[in-house]
């Protein structure tokens, strides 16, 4: 197998470092879920992961994004070959089952280390990683809110690879807004529900990689309240008991910019009397059901447009060293060879930003899934609502940083390889298309940074927002080596404090969520940057290629990136409501 | 049936291979190492043997500390248990010496039928372990099989080489290499990753084996090396520019080099 220092996928040193000198995830072990695992169990399934990424995921990744899913003659969705066969091996090794608790038939890995391992499959080939990610979130949701039927009928097959999950809440009126969604869910004698409407953007709709399709649909029961106070989450089978097919139609297929290999759909439910359904957790409970799993997935999110950076980057570095092109400044002598591209002042400003967007990104997703480790197992109540407040408070951030900067590290990666970078000879193109999705789906920036300024800022009085600046100032204090990093980090905290007073004292929550963006790009800039002090704390006195390479990435962010924050904060503190009084018209 | 497979650990191929100046023998810790990937085959083949009927599958490999990792790697995927001969004495050995051990360590193993092996190992390539097994052990040895069926204590293999290809038919216990061809290689899973922490490996030293220092090791080795020198770079070749006549000057450089 091709394990090893080579891989253009991901960087394991890193994740190494990020999980064991910095997260200390050995510490974990110690608590009883994870009391199986050792260093070895969890070197053993990141080898595994590289390995099946590498040889069954990412082969594919170009042919799928080349040859869309389409309907063939029979009315079937066709997929590239070689999809079904990484699902099932992907499957088969019990990724599905990753952090699913052993006595439900998984692993009960870590979250951190199930979400490491699972960034090879993002970096590798996001399109088709889509497919067993959705069923891993479907699996996570009949746990928590399923009947023991509904589990027993479902679980087993989503864990084995032969039935798979989707997520329905959007439709074509009701994307950001989920409080207008008109799909209902029709209580039946039985027990059972008749599901009418139409779902808009689901991933993974119809396909034949496996026998059944459980779709997990937000639907209104009539009566109930309005709003988001009145949807129930129901799950509506592809494939009924007796065999015949549900009332589950493919509408339609969108044809996308990115992640193409992941078929995209439009399904409407009961064109004939209704698709049969069966409620998940409380009548009117839906939505909090979907949002139990809620900071998971937008973690997930993250670490996909991360991964998808990381892989960027490596791609772009292997190609600026071999790439000769130029000489030295002041170098006229044309008989003297051209040097590599690496050389150039300039590629190294594309790569070292690239590198410090994207291992930022890495460590900010690794440090949440931590947080989702420390808010269900700490033994102590405490540690585990503390843990859990300051998840929220960085999930939108953790979100929306890498969406943003990730993307922006693919828009740098094409940069480097000049005309090549813009060509389908390359893979760097396919990883931007790809990567444009994460600002869109699972809560769109706009929304996302609504939820940092207006709620999580804000909510029990600020705590979530003193908690992370007091967890930041705890590094500062640790962070003597570093006196100009602490003191620009210190005060960017203190531009945070008074920016978040003067948006909520503005006395008109038009004016307060005008520039939540801007908030949301500022605050996120500064997590990541005490995310660059915590690496270089982590370093230490470590003194080889791999520290040094840390040391000048965190520099890079400190010189280029945490100074950029400044004129946003300036904007945000003048209120400006030049978007509130321009006239579109 | 009791099934022993031979497994390497070996460089990765892709991480840069050398030799110690000292001892001039394979410098192994300067590269990563993996689980030879034709092991890997050797172990799926063992595994359909057994789910297909009643086998035991013992792991064996002589090699250093980290050789554990290769070990885990193939009780992972489902092998029974292991044996471990990790002596510092084996350092440098040969072929033949280090066939000399394993034959050895296949006799601590007890009532063996067959023995598994890759045709080839990615480093040492010498191809030749099958062969001098049999030779040790008395056993018939087929080599280069590319399918194999195991029935009544007949093993039956199909010998792929560039030769061409050829019908064996041994009893049992018999030694078998197998090729490239002769299966995929399942992955490990979850499952078996937590299983094989509780599987049993033995570790023993030449002495367990009732061998001497002297009949290992360099000191124990027909072959040794008396110098190396590294592979040198690739010259830079011949260029041929194209006046209309590319197509000719090509052929011509072809019968040249007496390729056409
Ligand atoms: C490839 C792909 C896969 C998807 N997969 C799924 C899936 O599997 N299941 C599923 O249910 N959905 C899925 N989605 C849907 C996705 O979650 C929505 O596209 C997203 O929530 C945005 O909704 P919308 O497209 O209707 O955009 P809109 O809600 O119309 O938003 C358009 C713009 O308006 C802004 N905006 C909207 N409301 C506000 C507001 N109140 N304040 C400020 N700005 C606002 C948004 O930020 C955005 O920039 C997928 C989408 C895509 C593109
Ligand atoms: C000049 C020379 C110097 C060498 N110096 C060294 C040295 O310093 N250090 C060193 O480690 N090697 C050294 N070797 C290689 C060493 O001799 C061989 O690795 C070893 O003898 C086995 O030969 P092979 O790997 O070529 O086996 P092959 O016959 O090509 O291997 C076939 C199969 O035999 C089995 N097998 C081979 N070796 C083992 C093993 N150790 N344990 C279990 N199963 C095994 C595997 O199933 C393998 O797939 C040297 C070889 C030469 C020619």
């Amino acid at each position: 197998m091709m394990v090893g220092v080579t891989s253009r996928i991901l960087d394991r040193a890193d994740l190494d470092f990020l999980l064991h000198d910095w997260l200390r995830v050995g510490d974990l072990l110690d608590r009883a879920p994870f009391a199986e695992h050792d260093r070895e169990t969890i070197d053993a399934v990141l080898d595994l992961a590289e390995q099946i990424a590498t040889e069954r995921f990412e082969p594919h990744n170009r042919a799928a994004d080349l040859a869309e899913p389409h309907q063939g003659p029979d009315g079937k969705v066709v997929l590239v070959d070689g999809v079904q066969e990484a699902i099932r091996a992907f499957a088969e090794a019990g990724f599905i089952a990753a952090s699913v608790p052993a006595e439900h038939g998984g692993t009960g890995l870590p979250f951190t280390v199930a979400r490491a391992a699972l960034a090879w499959f993002q970096a590798a080939n996001i399109g088709t990683a889509s497919y067993p990610f959705l069923t891993t979130a479907a699996v996570n949701l009949l746990l928590a809110h399923g009947t023991p039927e509904q589990i027993e009928a479902w679980v087993p097959g989503m864990l084995d690879g032969t039935t798979s999950g989707t997520m329905c809440l959007s439709e074509p009126q009701a994307g950001s807004s989920l409080a207008d969604i008109t799909t209902r869910a029709e209580p039946q004698d039985d027990g059972s529900y008749r599901v009418v409407g139409t779902k808009m953007w689901i991933s993974g709709g119809e396909h034949e990689l496996t026998d059944n399709i459980v779709h997990l649909v937000l639907a209104k029961i009539p009566g109930g309240p309005a709003g988001v106070k009145g949807i129930s989450l129901i799950a509506v089978p592809r494939m009924l008991d007796d065999g015949t097919r549900n009332d589950v139609v493919l509408a339609g297929i969108n044809h996308k910019m990115g992640y193409r290999g992941t078929v995209n759909t439009l399904l409407n439910f009961g064109e004939r009397d209704g698709a049969v359904g069966w409620l998940v957790g409380a009548e009117h409970g839906g939505l909090a059901a979907m949002f139990h799993m809620m900071n998971e997935a937008r973690v997930g999110v993250g670490m996909g447009a991360t991964a998808l950076g990381v892989t960027g980057y490596l791609h772009s570095l292997e190609y600026a060293t071999t790439r000769t092109q130029g000489r030295a400044v002041g170098g006229r002598d044309v008989s003297t060879p051209m040097i590599p591209i690496a050389r150039h002042a300039d590629v190294r400003r594309m790569l070292l930003a690239q590198k410090s967007y994207a291992e930022a990104g890495m460590a900010l997703g690794l440090y949440c899934s931590r947080l989702v480790d420390e808010k269900d197992t700490h033994p102590d109540d405490g540690s585990r609502a503390e843990a859990a407040l300051l998840l929220d408070v960085l999930t939108p951030i953790a979100k929306s940083w890498p969406s943003q900067w990730c993307l922006a590290a693919n828009d740098l990666a094409i940069q480097v390889l000049g005309g090549s970078g813009y060509t389908r000879d390359f893979p760097v193109e396919q990883f931007y298309r790809d990567n444009r999705l994460n600002p869109i789906h699972e809560g769109t920036h706009g929304i996302q940074a609504i939820d940092l300024l207006g709620r999580k800022a804000v909510m029990r009085g600020g705590a979530g927002l003193e908690l992370l600046l007091t967890t930041i100032r705890r590094t500062i204090e640790r962070a003597g080596e570093h006196p100009e990093y602490a003191a620009a980090l210190e005060a960017a905290l203190v531009r945070i404090e008074k920016t978040t007073a003067t948006l909520h004292a503005a006395g008109d929550p038009d004016v307060t969520l005008a520039n939540a963006s801007v908030y949301l790009e500022a605050v996120g800039h500064v997590v990541a940057a005490w995310i660059w002090l915590e690496q270089l704390v982590a370093v230490g006195t470590r003194d080889d290629a791999f520290a040094a390479g840390k040391r000048s990435a965190a520099r890079f962010f400190y010189r280029f990136e945490l100074p950029r924050t400044g004129p946003w904060f300036d904007l945000l503190d003048s209120l400006d409501t030049t978007t509130l009084e321009w006239d579109p018209s | 049936m009791n099934i022993v497979v031979l497994i390497k650990q070996v460089p990765d191929t892709w991480s840069e291979r050398k030799l110690s100046d000292g001892d001039k023998t394979l410098d192994r810790a300067s590269s990563d190492a993996v689980l030879d990937e034709i092991n890997e085959r050797a172990v799926e083949e063992a595994l359909k043997i057994k789910e297909a009927g009643d086998a035991e599958v013992t792991i064996l490999t002589a090699g250093p500390d980290r050789a554990t990792d290769a070990i885990r790697k193939a009780l992972s995927m489902g092998a029974d248990k292991a044996v471990h001969v990790n002596d510092e004495a084996i350092h440098g050995s040969d072929a033949i010496a280090t066939a000399k051990v394993l034959a050895k360590a296949i006799g601590t193993v007890g009532d063996v039928d067959l023995v598994l092996a890759g045709n080839e190992a990615t480093d040492g390539r010498s191809g030749a372990m099958a062969g001098m097994l049999g030779e040790l052990l008395g056993w018939p040895s087929l080599t280069h099989a590319n399918e194999l069926t195991v029935e009544n204590g007949t093993a039956k293999a199909k010998r792929e080489t560039d030769e061409g290809t050829s019908d064996l038919e041994a009893s049992l216990p018999a030694v078998v290499s197998v090729g490239e061809k002769i299966n995929e290689p399942r992955y490990p899973s979850f499952k078996g990753i937590m299983a094989a922490k509780k599987k049993p490996v033995t570790t023993l030293g030449i002495a367990d084996l009732g061998l001497d220092a002297s009949e290992v090791g360099l000191a124990g080795s027909l072959v040794q090396v008396d110098s190396f020198a590294p592979r040198p770079p690739k010259s830079g070749g011949q260029k041929v520019e194209d006046e209309g006549d590319g197509g000719a000057k090509i052929a011509e450089y072809l019968v040249g080099q007496k390729l056409i």
